[in-house]
C-alpha cells in the first residue's frame, strides 16, 4: 500500500482540510497502514454479495405532509459565528 | 448516599425516605470532592440541577404524578443534544454550541423526571478508545488515575464508576459504551440498532451509532433502557414495535440457556487475566444451569477493517457540516470561502478526527468506492450471516469486552492501528446491529476491572440482560478507592 | 462541413407539497431569510431526515405521466460537496436507483410527432439561497429553500435543435401542471434546467464532446443559451479546434456563457447510500393507486378535442398546452357553448389579451359562464361580432356581466322587425337605381343596399335579419 503526499493533499482538498508538508507526510504513513489494514478485506470473495447499508432490514419510513411550525429565527441563529440581517454571513461568493 | 443505584433512589423517593434535593445535593458534593481527580465532566449544571430537583420535590409533595425515574441524578455524554445547554462533542469545533433543541433521549429522561447534573467528557466526536482525544481534558480511570477510562464514552463510564452520577448515557459506534464501561467496572449496554432514537445524537457513523446506558448494576441498566427505548418518528431508522418492561423481565434464571463462546475472541492478544475471568464466568453460568461451548465466528477478523471503512466514510460526510458558518468554531483568519472552510476545519478538529475524515474521504472518493466502502458493506453482510448462523444454535454469545484491562495514558496514542485494536471484541456487534451488555466479571492483579460481554440476537435485550443479572449475583464488586 | 446538434436536458422542478422533503417546515416561496427553517433543514448536528411521503407520490405520478417504469426497490444517497447554501455539506439525492426510469415524452415539432426519451426522474432536496448584492464584503445564507422537494428529470440526448428543446420543455411543463405536482413558476425558480449540448458532423453516429450549461432561469434563456452554444461550438469546430468538456455559466444579460469549470476540476461527489434513510419499496398497489389519480394528459386531451369537437390539430394543441386553458375550455363547453365558438374566442381575442396583459396562460379574469353568456349574445343576435370584441375588452378590464356591458355601452343589435323594416324601406326609397340593378341580376347592388342599411342603423342592425328582409322587399318591389 502506497499513498503519496500528493494523494493526501488531494483528499485533504476534497475534505476541506489543510496540512503542512510534515503533517501530510505523517498522515500518508498513517493512511497507508490503515488502508493497508483494510486491504485485508480483499481476502474475502464478495462476488454477488449484496452490500448492507442498514443492519436491521426495514423500508418505507415516511412522514405525512403536515406542516409543523418552523423555529424562531433567533434560536436558529443563536450559534452562528457571524450573522447579519437574519442570515449567516460568509465571505463574498463570486459565482 | 451517592452509591445508591437508580432503582434504590426511585424506591426511596417513592416511599418519601429521600428527597430529590437531598440526592442531587449529595451528588453535587461528590462531584465537588472527586471531579478534580477524575475529570469526567465537561459541564456541571449545579444551579439547574438543584432547580429541577426542587421542582420534582414540589410535584411529589403536591401529590402529582411523577416520571419513572423521578429525582434520579444523571449525566449525558456530550454528543447528546440538550436544549440551550452546551453540547460540545468534546471538540474545539463545538466549544460554544448550545443546541436549540433536545435529543429524543434527553427529552425522555426529562419526561421521566430525572435531574440532569451535566454533560460528560468523551473522545472528540466519539472517535477514540481512551477519551484522550477530548479537546478539553483527560478523564481518569477511577480505579487507577494513571490509566485511561476507555472511550469514547470515557466520561460516562468514569462518572458512574466514581459515583458522580447515578447513571449516564453514552453512544456506541464500535464499542464506545462497552469498552469504557468494562475498563471502569460499570454495567453498560449497546442496544439493538434502531431501538433507541438517534435523534439529537451528533452523528459519528449513522449506520452503527446507538445510544445506551452506563449504570451501577444490571437492574439499573434494564430500568434505564425501559425509559429510552421506543419508536421515534423523528428517526427513520427507529424500529416501530412495542417493548415490554425489561426491568420486570429480570428473573436471574438462566437454566437451559445455551451460550456460545466464539474462539476467535479468546485467542492471541487477549490477556491471560481477561481470559481467565471470562472462563470463570462461563463456569458460573454452567453452575446456574446454563450450558456453554466453544464455537466459531470465522469472519471476526474482518470486522475491524470493515468497521473502519464504513465508520470513517460515514463520519467524513457527517462531519462535513462543521465549516464555521452555522455554529461552533470559526477560524479568525481566512482569505476566502474555501479558506474559511479549510482553516476552520483544520483548527477546529483534532488529529484523530482529521485522520478519520481523511480515511473516509479516501474510501468514498472516485475510483476507491467499490474497493473500500462497497467491499466493507459486502463483508458486513457476510459477518451478519455468520451471526445469524450462530444464533440458530445459541441464545447468547459470551466474549471478553477488551483484550486487556485499562491501559496507561499515551500508551497507544502514537499508533492509530494499535488504538483501533482496543475495539477488536466490540465492533462486530455494531456491524451486525446486535445488542450487547457488558458487566464486570472480575479484577486483575492490580484491582482493575475486567469486563464480560454478552451478545444477543436482534431485539434480544431481555435475554442478555437476564443473563447479566444472573452472573452479577455471583460477582463481588469492588468500588474504586477515591 | 455541416454539424448536427445534440441536446439533452436536466430539468429541476420544485414539488408543490405542503412541507419540505425531510422536515415539517412549510414549503412556501419567499419569506424573510431563515424564517422557514428548523434544526433539520438547517443541518444542525444530531438532526435526522424523515421523508415526506407525498414527495414519493408526486415523483411516481410524474414518472407515470412520462411513461417511466417505477423502480420497485429505490434508495436515497448523499452527494457530498461544500457550499454555503448547503448546510449539511451534502445533498440528499438519488444516485443509482432513481424512483423512475426509462420513460418518454412525445413532442410535436412542425406538425411532426417526435419521441424524446426520459432517462430518469429522481427526488432530491433543494439548496438554500445566497444573497450577494446588498452586501459589500460578504454573502448572506438564507436556508428557507433548503429542503424544498425537487424532482430532477433527465432526458436522453434525443433533441436536435434549440427549437425541439424548447418544445420539449414546454411539453414537460404542461405535464407537470396537468399532474399537479409542480407550480412550474419560472419566475420563482420552481422550474429550472441545465443544458447539455454537443455537435457532430452530419451522418456521424458517435456523439461529440458536450458542454453543460448552468444558471438558466427561463425557457427563453434556455433557447438563447443553446443557440449561443451551437454557434460557439460550430465556430470552434469549423476553425479546426476541439471542444473541451466543461461546465459553462450562462449570463442572460450579456447573452453569453463563460467557463465555470473544466473536466479536470470536475467535482468528486463521493456518493454513498444515505444511512439515515431507509430504502423505498414501491408496491404494485401503490403504483396503481397513484396511476388512478393521473388526470387526462395533454396528448389525450388534444386527441379528444380533435375527434369530439372537430377542432383543427393546431387549435387543439394550443388549447391543451396549458391545463388551465384546457380546463377553462372544457368548462365553458360543458355549459353548453359551441366548442368551435369557444375555441375561436380563446385562441383569438382572449389569447391576445392574455399576451398583451402578460398574464399566465389560462389566467382569464372572468368565469367560463361569462364567456358562454358572451357567445350566447352573439348567437342570439343581440350583439354583432365586432360589438362582442368591445364587450370582451370590458370583461378583461373589470368584473361585469356581458349583458350589463352591452346595455351600458348600448351595443345591442336592432332585431325589431318593425324598426328594421322602416330602415329597409327608407334605403330602398332613396336608391331606386339599385333596385333596378338587383332585378337585372347585379349582385353587387344587394351588398350596397346592406351597407346603406347598416349605416343608417349605426351598425346595430342585425345583418342576418335585414339580409332576409331586404331580399323579400326587393322581390316584392
Amino acid at each position: 500500500m502506497n499513498i503519496s503526499k500528493e494523494e493526501v493533499l488531494h483528499v485533504a482538498k476534497l475534505a476541506r482540510l489543510k496540512f503542512t508538508d510534515a503533517e501530510a507526510e505523517a498522515l500518508a504513513k498513517d493512511m497507508e497502514s490503515i488502508i493497508g489494514f483494510a486491504n485485508k478485506l480483499n481476502e474475502l470473495d464478495t462476488e454477488g454479495v449484496v452490500p448492507t447499508a442498514h443492519a436491521i432490514p426495514m423500508h418505507n419510513a415516511f412522514r405525512e405532509d403536515v406542516v409543523t411550525p418552523s423555529y424562531d429565527r433567533e434560536a436558529m441563529l443563536q450559534n452562528a459565528p457571524s450573522k447579519e440581517d437574519g442570515g449567516y454571513t460568509v465571505p463574498k461568493v463570486v459565482e | 448516599m451517592h452509591t445508591l443505584t437508580a432503582h434504590e433512589i426511585r424506591d426511596r423517593i417513592k416511599n418519601k425516605e429521600l428527597s430529590s434535593v437531598e440526592i442531587t445535593k449529595a451528588y453535587l458534593d461528590r462531584i465537588e470532592k472527586v471531579e478534580d481527580k477524575v475529570e469526567s465532566y465537561v459541564t456541571v449544571l449545579q444551579e439547574e440541577a438543584m432547580q429541577s430537583a426542587e421542582a420534582i420535590d414540589k410535584k411529589i409533595a403536591a401529590g402529582e404524578e411523577v416520571g419513572a425515574l423521578a429525582g434520579v441524578p444523571v449525566a449525558l455524554k456530550d454528543n447528546l443534544c440538550t436544549k440551550d445547554v452546551l453540547t460540545t462533542c468534546s471538540s474545539k469545533m463545538l466549544y460554544n454550541f448550545r443546541p436549540p433543541y433536545d435529543s429524543t433521549v434527553a427529552k425522555k429522561l426529562k419526561d421521566a423526571d430525572t435531574v440532569l447534573l451535566g454533560k460528560v467528557n468523551m473522545d472528540e466526536f466519539a472517535m477514540g478508545s481512551s477519551t484522550e482525544t477530548s479537546y478539553f481534558k483527560k478523564t481518569k480511570n477511577p480505579y487507577d488515575l494513571s490509566k485511561v477510562p476507555g472511550g469514547s464514552s470515557g466520561g460516562s463510564a468514569a462518572c458512574v464508576a466514581a459515583d458522580e452520577a447515578t447513571f449516564t448515557l453514552g453512544s456506541d459506534t464500535g464499542g464506545s459504551i462497552r469498552q469504557p464501561a468494562s475498563l471502569c467496572g460499570c454495567v453498560g449496554m449497546k442496544p439493538t440498532y434502531g431501538t433507541v432514537s438517534r435523534f439529537g445524537l451528533v452523528a459519528f457513523a449513522s449506520s452503527l451509532d446507538q445510544i445506551g446506558p452506563l449504570a451501577k448494576d444490571v437492574q439499573d441498566c434494564a430500568l434505564i433502557y425501559d425509559q429510552i427505548v421506543g419508536y421515534d418518528p423523528m428517526d427513520s431508522t427507529s424500529v416501530n414495535r412495542e417493548y415490554a418492561s425489561f426491568e420486570k423481565a429480570l428473573t436471574g434464571d438462566v437454566k437451559g440457556l445455551k451460550i456460545g463462546m466464539p474462539a476467535e475472541y479468546m485467542g492471541e492478544g487477549i490477556s491471560a487475566p481477561v481470559q481467565k475471568a471470562v472462563l470463570a464466568a462461563l463456569e458460573s453460568f454452567k453452575a446456574m444451569g446454563a450450558s456453554y461451548e466453544e464455537m466459531h465466528l470465522p469472519l471476526n477478523e474482518y470486522a475491524l477493517p470493515a468497521y473502519y471503512m464504513i465508520s470513517s466514510a460515514e463520519a467524513s460526510s457527517n462531519l462535513a457540516r462543521f465549516d464555521g458558518v452555522k455554529y461552533g468554531f470559526r477560524a479568525e483568519k481566512f482569505e476566502d470561502l474555501v479558506d474559511l472552510y479549510a482553516q476552520t476545519r483544520s483548527e477546529g478538529f483534532g488529529a484523530e478526527v482529521k485522520r478519520r475524515i481523511m480515511i473516509g474521504t479516501y474510501a468514498l472518493s472516485s475510483g476507491y468506492y467499490d474497493a473500500y466502502y462497497k467491499k466493507a458493506q459486502q463483508v458486513r453482510t457476510m459477518i451478519m450471516q455468520d451471526f445469524d448462523k450462530a444464533f440458530e444454535k445459541y441464545d447468547v454469545l459470551v466474549t471478553p469486552t477488551t483484550p486487556t484491562t485499562a491501559f496507561g495514558f499515551g500508551e497507544k496514542t502514537d499508533d492509530p492501528l494499535q488504538m483501533y485494536m482496543a475495539d477488536i471484541c466490540t465492533v462486530s456487534v455494531n456491524i451486525g446491529g446486535l445488542p450487547a451488555v457488558v458487566l464486570p466479571c472480575g479484577y486483575d492483579e492490580n484491582g482493575l476491572p475486567i469486563g464480560l460481554q454478552i451478545i444477543g440476537k436482534p431485539f434480544g435485550e431481555a435475554a442478555i440482560l437476564n443473563a447479566a443479572y444472573a452472573l452479577e449475583k455471583t460477582i463481588t464488586k469492588i468500588k474504586p478507592a477515591l | 462541413m455541416n454539424y448536427e446538434t445534440v441536446i439533452g436536458l436536466e430539468v429541476h422542478a420544485e414539488l408543490k407539497t405542503n412541507t419540505k422533503i425531510y422536515c415539517g417546515c412549510i414549503n412556501e416561496f419567499g419569506g424573510e431569510p431563515n424564517t422557514h427553517t428548523c434544526p433539520i433543514c438547517s443541518g444542525m448536528p444530531g438532526t435526522l431526515p424523515v421523508l415526506n411521503k407525498r414527495v414519493v407520490d408526486f415523483a411516481i405520478k410524474a414518472g407515470l405521466a412520462m411513461n417511466c417504469s417505477i423502480t420497485q426497490y429505490s434508495k436515497q444517497d448523499r452527494k457530498n460537496y461544500f457550499y454555503p447554501d448547503l448546510p449539511k455539506a451534502y445533498q440528499i439525492s438519488q444516485f443509482d436507483l432513481p424512483l423512475c426510469q426509462n420513460g418518454y415524452v412525445d413532442i410535436v415539432v412542425n406538425g411532426e410527432t417526435k419521441r424524446i426519451g426520459i432517462t430518469r426522474i429522481h427526488i432530491e432536496e433543494d439548496a438554500g439561497k445566497l444573497v450577494h448584492d446588498d452586501y459589500a464584503n460578504c454573502s448572506i445564507a438564507d436556508y428557507n429553500r433548503c429542503g424544498v422537494p425537487l424532482i430532477e428529470i433527465v432526458s436522453e440526448p434525443d433533441l436536435r435543435s434549440p427549437e425541439e428543446a424548447h418544445v420539449f420543455l414546454e411539453t414537460l411543463k404542461t405535464i407537470l401542471e396537468y399532474t399537479e405536482v409542480s407550480d412550474c413558476k419560472m419566475q420563482e425558480g420552481s422550474l429550472r434546467c441545465d443544458v447539455n449540448l454537443s455537435l457532430r458532423p452530419e451522418g456521424q453516429k458517435e456523439f461529440g464532446t458536450r458542454c453543460e450549461m448552468k444558471n438558466i432561469n427561463s425557457f427563453r434563456a434556455a433557447v438563447r443559451s443553446m443557440e449561443y452554444e451551437q454557434k460557439r461550438q460550430t465556430e470552434v469546430l469549423s476553425n479546426g479546434g476541439i471542444i473541451n468538456q466543461e461546465t459553462r455559466r450562462w449570463d442572460d444579460v450579456k447573452g453569453e456563457s463563460i467557463v465555470m469549470r473544466t473536466k479536470e476540476d470536475a467535482q468528486d461527489y463521493r456518493y454513498f447510500p444515505e444511512p439515515d434513510l431507509l430504502p423505498m419499496i414501491i408496491s404494485d398497489e401503490w403504483i396503481e393507486e397513484i396511476r388512478s389519480t393521473i388526470p387526462e394528459l395533454p396528448e389525450q386531451r388534444k386527441s379528444r378535442y380533435i375527434s369530439e369537437f372537430g377542432l383543427p390539430e393546431y387549435d387543439a394543441f394550443l388549447l391543451t398546452s396549458s391545463k388551465k386553458t384546457a380546463d377553462y375550455f372544457d368548462e365553458t363547453v360543458s355549459l353548453g357553448a359551441s366548442p368551435k365558438a369557444v375555441s375561436n374566442w380563446m385562441m383569438g381575442d382572449i389569447a391576445k389579451f392574455i399576451n398583451d396583459k402578460e398574464l399566465e396562460a389560462g389566467d382569464i379574469p372572468f368565469a367560463p359562464a361569462q364567456l358562454k353568456a358572451l357567445i350566447d349574445l352573439i348567437e342570439k343576435g343581440t350583439i354583432s361580432n365586432s360589438a362582442a370584441k368591445k364587450v370582451l375588452a370590458e370583461m378583461f378590464a373589470q368584473p361585469e356581466e356581458p349583458e350589463k356591458i352591452v346595455e351600458r355601452l348600448g351595443l345591442s343589435q336592432v332585431s325589431d322587425e318593425g324598426a328594421l323594416m322602416a330602415m329597409v324601406q327608407e334605403v330602398l326609397a332613396q336608391n331606386p337605381q339599385s333596385i333596378v340593378d338587383y332585378k337585372a341580376g347585379k349582385d353587387r347592388a344587394l351588398g350596397f343596399l346592406m351597407g346603406q342599411i347598416m349605416r343608417v342603423s349605426k351598425g346595430k342592425a342585425n345583418p342576418q335579419v335585414i339580409n332576409q328582409m331586404l331580399k323579400e322587399a326587393l322581390d316584392k318591389a
